[in-house]
């Protein structure tokens, strides 16, 4: 029975990436006042339900999905929580 | 000569290209819809700057999958001629025809400026009308045109002389002060390692009209022509 899983998947840009972004957030933090603030990094969240046999094959299936898109691997890291949310008969 | 230029949705530099092509050098030229995944005719297929959709993850990301992209890879490995111009060239690294990435510029700023470019290798079709070394002026317009790869792979780029165009001072020095947007090694423009596929921010197409001012990018779509031999108007 096909099982549904709800993925989380946190796309981060590689640590020997410059971000900018993090950078002007940073210095918006310090003008706040909050100068003990440092190593701000912007990334990306998604979130998908995905049905599949069981976790491996969902897993395995959420790999390629991040590698071939949601995340560059010449830029980007991803990792990925999964769990599961309903059977498919009980949806 | 034939030349094919995608359209996304998004897409806004294609008419522009196609003026070139078609109008000032009377080059047959078709229009090719993001959906078409037949380019055996064409020999010169040219992405365009722009947004394909929306730019929506990562600039380029999702034209990728597009199957006129998927066409233009098996154009690409025949050999035949590529060119992506801005998001174009974002499109070919996220393909993965080209090395590396296209990320923030250094400032944030979306950056719409005529920068200085050094011409660094002269013996491919694109860049045989110009003289090696030779400092060119090329409008860009980009918020997402910092170049970045790993050092192995900028090794492996200047070891087999792919980077085309860099971004310099007036005077032909590549540094920091004539780099607009924190571009690794000032790297505007680089070809995979056979040379048939190119990718560059600069915008030629946006000098090419003598209407506008400056016709030094003209000079790259007129060294594809003299490659065959098609006569230039």
């Amino acid at each position: 029975m096909n099982q549904i899983f709800q993925a989380q998947i946190y796309v981060t840009l590689r640590p020997s990436v410059l971000d900018p972004a993090g950078t002007a957030v940073q210095s918006g933090l310090t003008h706040m006042g909050y100068s003990n603030v440092e190593q701000v990094r912007i990334g990306k969240y998604v979130e998908l339900t995905l049905t599949a046999p069981d976790q491996a094959a969902a897993q395995q299936q959420l790999d390629r999905i991040c590698d071939q898109l949601l995340a560059n691997p010449v830029i980007e890291n991803y990792r990925f929580e999964l769990k599961e949310v309903a059977d498919e008969v009980n949806r | 000569m034939k030349f094919g230029v995608l359209v996304f949705p998004g897409s806004n530099c294609d008419r522009d290209i196609a003026m070139v092509v078609r109008d000032l050098l009377r080059q047959p030229t078709r229009m090719v819809w993001h959906e078409d995944s037949d380019l055996s005719d064409l020999d010169v297929v040219i992405i365009p700057g722009g947004f394909s959709y929306g730019d929506y993850l990562r600039c380029g990301a999702i034209a990728r999958f597009s199957p006129a992209l998927q066409a233009t890879l098996k154009h690409a490995e025949q050999g035949k001629f590529v060119l992506g111009v801005c998001n174009g060239f974002q499109v070919l690294t996220e393909a993965g025809l080209l090395p590396g990435a296209l990320v923030r510029n250094r400032n944030l700023h979306f950056i719409c400026d005529r920068v200085a470019l050094r011409v660094e290798r002269t013996n491919l079709p694109w860049t045989q009308n110009y003289y090696p070394g030779q400092v060119v002026t090329l409008p860009i317009a980009h918020g997402e045109g910092c170049y970045y790869a790993d050092s192995q792979t900028l090794e492996e780029l200047e070891t087999n002389q792919q980077v085309l165009f860099r971004y310099c001072t007036s005077a032909g020095e590549a540094i920091e002060s004539g780099n607009p947007n924190g571009s690794l090694h000032n790297i505007a423009g680089i070809c995979n390692r056979q040379g048939n596929v190119l990718g560059m921010m600069p915008h030629p197409e946006r000098a090419a009209d003598p209407i506008l001012g400056n016709t030094e990018g003209i000079h790259l779509f007129k060294g594809l022509l003299a490659l065959t031999g098609a006569a230039v108007a």
